[in-house]
């Protein structure tokens, strides 16, 4: 019997069974629906992650004030001024970091025109922005000489400036910040989210010299925020923290023993931990989801067992007309196969749907790829070879005699 | 050195030598039994016989007929169909045997259900591999000579039992097999029907030659062969032949 006519009479044993040929087709959709929909899930998760990491800015530091203990890692405590200015500039000066960016924080009410628009203002120096990565939209950062003399110039983040501007240039407009007028230099382009999920692009960056003194304030001189530093390479990151927490700890005249009034942490090994935690969460996902394939074969091979009893007769006749062991065996592979693969195919096309649906609803960055989609429609063929192989053999070991005898 | 054979020796289509067929069972302790149901049965039937195999319920005329259709085989003693030993055929050999060499026709039809006469009547042609058109262009070719062309998209249960066994019997004729097995072929027919049915097999038997062997607890059926065989207890109690024509013994 050639292969056409086999696939035929699969093709119509199936037929004649819709509703059963439905039902386990179900648990083969679902489960290959399911794969695709947390394999891309956990790719969207992996890619966001990618991005967030690249948009950060490579082998850096942030030093923030208080000690691990106390404060943990964490931009909210505004309350340790033990980090300052002079600091920052310090370590600049180590031979294994390249720059540094002294930054203090607060929020502030800006207008322009018409508009109002209250966030947050981030007095810095001109490194940060290539500290962080950061790329101009239009226009330019301010400068050293900005710094120096504190000048009332102001970068815009892309949201800030979509805010105030529209779709007007705000590059030389002038802007009002807590009611002090600023000149507009440049506009940053959209980095989206950071890694802790903060919304990085609604900001605006004035030189720290000029915050310090007429916008956010201080009771303490010079203190800041935070700092971010830059290793001079991904090799000598280990050397860099040794060598800062040193130098710290000197500048702070912290004896032997006694605990650091700082904390150093090192972001790329931060990216490192949520790559993998990624990873793992959508390996996770895709093991959970391989649970329902499972039982999807099972159940077809479930199905395809009380098939063959079912047939025991059919199976009887088409022996006794002349089907040797391997035209069973493939026509009940084939109805196995068949099953699988269609129930594959609706299962990809829901999955993606799903995964549509999902990044709709949830606002979820999914990513769908040939190579899933692929590797889905592959493990259902092959739980459909699998769990098909056992009944087709069980029908195809059948003695002709005893077949054709069952009641 | 000329042969001695005499001419009208003919090469026997089925020899059975000292056959046994035994089923083991288990009894209400578990322990397996052996029944005997076939005794040291010893058979030549040659090409072109016409054999009616006769005998109470129970006394092995099925299983019997299975041996010889190679779907089940003998606990001892050979068989040999066109001399070739059924024990030493592989179940792909066996398979294409019951393909090409031998047609079934049973009591209860064994159609192939929710298929059409005409699907059942190619089904064998497909297994020989011949393609689906070409073995459907066949099957209505047979279907006609059975009168049922008009029937030809009919589902098995939708045909009455004489019907159904006429597609049976063109089922087993279209691979143009030399042996037809028939296990009580009129056992669920009416007289009428089954006269009919009679009538077609002597006809393959006398124009075409098609060795027939077929069971039956009906003397007038038995009627319509030329050799008949006695079954008691797995025993042959008797075998005689009227065909003077093919006389061997
Ligand atoms: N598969 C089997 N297992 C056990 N015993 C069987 C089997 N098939 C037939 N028999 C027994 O063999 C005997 C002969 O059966 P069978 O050849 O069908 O008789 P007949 O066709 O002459 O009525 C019966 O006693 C029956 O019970
Ligand atoms: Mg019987």
């Amino acid at each position: 019997m050639n292969l056409f006519s086999i696939i035929g009479e699969a093709l119509r044993a199936l037929r004649q069974n819709r509703l059963r040929t439905g039902l386990t087709m179900l648990g083969m959709i679902i489960g290959v629906a399911a794969v695709v929909l947390m394999l891309s899930i956990g790719q969207g998760a992996q890619t966001k992650i990618n991005q967030s990491i690249a948009a950060m800015g490579s082998h850096l530091f942030i030093v923030v004030p208080g000690a691990t203990s106390s404060g943990g890692f964490s931009f909210g405590s505004g309350t340790i001024k033990t980090l300052t200015i002079n600091d920052a500039h310090a370590i600049a000066e180590l031979p294994s970091i390249g720059a540094t960016a002294p930054v203090i924080t607060g929020t502030a009410q800006l207008n322009y025109a018409a508009k109002n628009w209250s966030t947050i203002i981030t007095g810095t120096t001109p490194d940060y922005f290539a500290v962080g990565s950061w790329k101009m939209e239009s226009g330019t950062t301010f400068s050293e000489s900005d710094l120096r003399s504190a000048a009332r110039v102001v970068v815009l983040g892309s949201i800030t400036a979509k805010n105030l501007f529209n779709d007007e240039d705000p590059v030389g407009k002038t802007i009002r910040i807590t009611n002090r007028p600023f000149l507009v230099v440049g506009v940053l382009m959209a980095k989206g989210q950071s890694l802790t999920g903060r919304d990085q692009d609604d900001n605006v960056f004035i030189p720290i010299t000029t915050s310090e003194r007429q916008i956010t304030g201080s009771q303490f001189p010079g203190s800041i925020r935070y700092m971010l530093a830059q290793g001079n390479s991904a090799d000598d990151m280990d050397i860099a923290e040794i060598e800062m927490v040193q130098l710290l700890r000197q500048r702070h005249r912290i004896s032997a023993g006694k605990e650091n009034d700082f904390t150093v942490r090192n972001l790329t090994a931060i990216a490192d931990v949520a790559t993998s935690a990624a990873k793992v969460m959508s390996m996770v996902l895709g093991a959970i989801a391989s649970v329902s394939l499972l039982v999807g074969g099972i159940g077809i091979m479930n199905i395809m067992l009380v098939s063959v009893t079912e047939r025991t007769r059919e199976i009887g006749i088409r022996m006794a007309i002349g089907a040797n062991q391997r035209a069973i065996l493939t026509q009940f592979l084939l109805e196995a196969m068949m099953i699988c693969s269609m129930g594959g195919l609706i299962g990809v096309v829901l999955g993606i749907g799903g995964a549509w649906l999902v990044s709709q609803v949830a606002d979820m960055l999914i990513v769908v790829t040939l190579g899933m989609i692929g590797l889905a429609f592959l493990f259902a063929s092959a739980v459909g070879i699998f769990f098909g192989f056992y009944p087709a053999k069980k029908a195809a070991s059948l003695k002709p005699v005893d077949a054709l005898r069952y009641e | 050195m000329p042969s001695i054979q005499p001419h009208h020796v003919i090469n026997p289509l089925i020899k059975i030598e000292n056959l046994c067929k035994s089923y083991s069972l288990e009894d209400a302790n578990g322990r397996t039994i052996m029944n005997q149901v076939l005794f040291n049965i010893n058979l030549t039937i040659n090409q072109g016989e016409f054999v009616a195999i006769m005998g109470q319920s129970g006394s092995g005329k099925s299983t019997l007929m299975n041996i010889l259709g190679c779907l089940d085989t003998p606990t001892s003693g050979s068989y040999w169909l066109s001399e070739k030993n059924a024990a030493a055929l592989s179940g792909d050999e066996l398979a294409r045997i019951r393909n090409r060499s031998i047609g079934f026709v049973f009591q209860g039809f064994n159609l192939l259900k929710r298929m059409t006469a005409l699907d059942n009547v190619a089904a064998p042609l497909l297994y020989a591999g011949v393609s689906r058109s070409n073995s459907r262009r066949q099957a209505l070719e047979f279907l006609r000579r059975t009168g049922l062309e008009n029937f030809a998209l009919h589902q098995p249960n939708q045909l009455s039992g004489g019907q159904q066994q006429r597609v049976a019997i063109s089922r087993a004729l279209i691979n143009q097999p030399a042996l037809i097995l028939a296990d009580e072929p009129t056992g669920n027919l009416d007289s009428q029907t089954s006269r009919e049915i009679m009538s077609l097999f002597a006809q393959l038997n006398r124009d075409q030659g098609i060795t027939i062997v077929l069971v039956t607890h009906e003397d007038t059926i038995a009627a319509y062969a030329k050799r008949l065989i006695r079954l008691k207890d797995g025993h042959v109690i008797y075998d005689k032949n009227n065909d003077r024509s093919l006389r061997t013994q």
